[in-house]
């Protein structure tokens, strides 16, 4: 983005005009048109720019949701019972912003599992990589509180049980908890904060985006063989080529989510939460939204004591941690090869990862009782061990295959291979004209 | 690709190991999870993409909750306007809202007063607070039904779950509450312990037994289409009907879902194609 790379031509007098003043439409050709992304770049690469488009379309939806809300605890439920009858297209919009919240977190989630595959988060991305870290924690915290707002049966004691985590922290446990909830237990004070938050927090996840795409602007792309950029030829202008790649991406992803919201929109949701909250009765099973699962079941797996730390703060410490493990990433991974292509090994681990990462989430939403927490606490030793022993130690024992020299290489020898299309000879009769 | 497949199987396996060790031996008389029995799955018009109410049916479902329910559920959230949905007219509306009677006001003398009801105006509540409502029902006030067919579901379990996203299973909640309603009038395992008061009902999500006794019983609501008077057939009725009343925008919700899906395929299919076109001539 740098100004001595910019190929902008101002074309009209009002071009020139803003481009002497502001540069505004340079900003954009050379962020969005000129910009050069790597030509091998897959499917999975199209998750940034689904990303965006779930959080410009959960602010919209949210922010006329909240025109119809009512954040007292004795009039939430039924503003939302409302909109869902009344107001029109509220049940399109609030299913639309509940699945939404869903969907954002299936994009991320894939998103940041390309990111551990292809090894994005290496230099010069480790900031890149955090600035993601950092949005996700956001995502958590909005999507949290989001799901107090509807002030059903999960949401208050959903917000009861996560608020309560904070209490295990030593000596500041309790003011914190206090601080968050505007009192001693989950009521109307704690509603009203977390409807302000949950307006706000979205808009300071804009913010870090804005960093996030700024840092990605600096270091450029990644790609699936993790060499980086050498020459001209590895590179193609991102309009339109990834332009259009990202918009049917969008489509395909757009598909799945509108099927979730008109076929199946109470799907991800929990039944208690169309019951409104009760503090006097507790529902059977709590548990948390699915994107929580995970953590969930590593938080109740410490069921343990562990010399000073009892088991309720080892429990705390131990999802907390599992969330840092996500910004230590950069530096864990000790191998000089980027990609898993390259990695046999680490590509095997990092599937067992994900098959973990979903046992996880599986056991997350069981009651926390016989072989279940056994079975928690493998996955949660693994889960750990996939970062802090697997990660480093791989990295300095594997022997990664032959890479090639630069992604056009990469490219032609794929092609060679498959298709058998030469590079930049013509396509393939079928996509002719 | 044959490490992904490789990876997902020995998941399917330590998943598959897991839920026969969850799975212990259950005792009859004293069972650890509820319900017993599991809901049964029935055919419901709303069912599926294209589904749509049956109106004969919801209107029927109304009759009973009407002539059954409603002298203890109230149903807060529903407005007597809503019944348009149930095919009735404006006329026909505004005479069943009349023959409701509304605690309204205060008027300009500062005085509350009884009124006919409106189209406007919600189902009445059976009991004036939920104190009253508890006291007079041996001390558990009844749910209200406005939206009993979404807040009861019984939990599907693996691998079912995932399964339910294609066949797109959402009934979940008509299907417990008519299992729930036809599933009194047996007898209990030996040796289990009723508690007094309470009525066994092995379909029960939350224990062995409710404090609700049999509600329908064969003829009690009399059908003027001819439609079987018996319990199951009142029970699909009224179940259908809360789903109804829980979800009044289903027809609207899957009618627009169909022109999105076939909107979003065709746009996708074009971009498609013309993203083939744009890279064509890229290897990549």
């Amino acid at each position: 983005m740098s100004e001595g790379h910019s190929t902008y031509t101002p074309k009209t007098g009002i071009e020139r005009w803003f481009d002497a003043r502001m540069p505004l439409p340079r900003l954009v050709y050379d962020s969005f048109v000129a910009y050069p992304v790597p030509r091998n770049l897959n499917y999975m690469w199209t998750f940034g720019g689904i990303l965006s488009i779930m959080l410009v379309a959960q602010i919209l939806t949210g922010i006329v949701l909240a025109m119809h809300y009512t954040s007292d605890t004795n009039l939430a439920f039924d503003s939302v019972e409302k909109i869902m009858r009344d107001v029109n297209s509220g049940w399109l919009l609030r299913y639309l912003h509940s699945n939404g919240a869903s969907f954002f977190f299936v994009a991320v989630y894939i998103h940041i599992f390309r990111g551990l595959f292809y090894g994005s988060y290496k230099a010069p991305r480790e900031l890149l990589w955090i600035l993601g870290c950092i949005i996700y924690l956001l995502m958590m915290a909005t999507g949290f509180m989001g799901y107090v707002l509807p002030w059903g049966q999960m949401s208050f004691w959903g917000a009861t049980v996560i608020t309560g985590f904070f209490s295990a922290i030593p000596l500041v446990g309790n003011w914190i908890q206090q601080l968050l909830l505007g009192g001693f237990a989950v009521d109307d004070p704690t509603l009203n904060r977390f409807f302000a938050l949950h307006y706000l927090l979205p808009f300071m996840i804009a913010g870090v985006v804005v960093l996030h795409i700024w840092a990605l602007h600096v270091v450029g792309q990644s790609n699936p063989t993790g060499i980086e950029v050498k020459s001209k030829t590895d590179t193609v202008a991102f309009t339109p080529y990834a332009t259009i790649k990202d918009a049917f991406g969008m489509i395909v992803f757009l598909f799945v989510f509108a099927y979730f919201v008109f076929y199946l929109p109470n799907y991800l949701g929990h039944p208690d939460n169309y019951t409104v909250a009760n503090p006097l009765k507790t529902p059977a099973h709590i548990v948390p939204e699915w994107y929580f699962l995970p953590f969930y079941a590593i938080l109740r797996a410490i069921t343990f004591n562990i010399g000073p730390i009892n088991s309720k703060l080892g429990g705390v410490l131990c999802m907390f941690g599992a969330i840092a493990m996500l910004f230590l990433v950069p530096w864990l991974d000790t191998s000089k090869v980027r990609s898993a292509v390259y990695r046999p090994w680490y590509k095997l681990f990092f599937w067992l990862f994900v098959a973990d990462a979903i046992l996880l989430g599986w056991l997350g939403s069981q009651p926390a009782e016989g072989a279940y927490v056994f079975m928690a606490q493998m996955a949660t030793l693994f889960y750990f061990a996939f970062f802090l022993i697997i990660m480093p130690v791989l990295g300095l024992i594997e022997t990664p295959r032959r890479l090639p020299n630069s992604i056009t290489e990469a490219v032609l020898e794929k092609n060679k291979g498959g298709s058998g299309h030469p590079a930049g000879a013509t396509a393939a009769p079928e996509t002719k004209g | 690709m044959k490490k992904i497949l490789t990876s997902l199987a020995l998941l399917g396996l330590l998943v598959a190991g897991t839920a026969a060790m969850a799975a212990e031996e259950q005792n009859a008389a004293a069972p650890t999870h509820f319900p017993i029995n599991e809901p049964k799955e029935m055919s419901w018009s709303f069912a599926g993409p294209f589904g749509t109410y049956d109106k004969a049916q919801l209107q029927r479902g109304l009759k009973v909750y009407k002539e059954v329910c409603s002298a203890c559920h109230s149903m807060n959230l529903v407005a007597f306007r809503t019944l348009e949905g149930l095919g009735y007219s404006e006329a026909q509306i505004k005479t069943l809202a009349a023959g409701y009677t509304i605690h309204d006001g205060p008027n300009d003398a500062g005085d509350m007063f009884d009124r006919p009801g409106k189209p406007s105006d919600h189902f009445p509540a059976p009991f004036p607070n939920e104190q009253a409502a508890a006291s007079a029902n041996g001390g558990a006030a009844p749910p209200d039904m406005s939206l009993l067919a979404k807040a009861r579901g019984v939990e599907r379990g693996f691998p079912r779950f995932i399964f339910d996203i294609f066949t797109q299973y959402a009934q979940g909640g008509p299907d417990y509450i008519h299992s729930l309603l036809t599933g009194y009038d047996q007898t209990p395992p030996a040796g289990m312990v009723i508690p007094e008061g309470t009525h066994y009902n092995p379909y029960f999500m939350s224990g062995v037994s409710l404090k609700m006794p049999k509600p329908l019983s064969d003829g009690q609501v009399t059908y003027d289409d001819g439609s079987p008077q018996t319990v199951d057939q009142y029970a699909r009725d009224v179940s259908a009907f809360l789903m109804f009343a829980a979800e009044p925008h289903l027809e609207d919700r899957k009618k627009t879902g169909f022109r999105v899906m076939v909107f979003l395929l065709l746009f996708g299919a074009l971009v498609y194609m013309t993203k083939r076109r744009v890279w064509a001539d890229v290897a990549h």
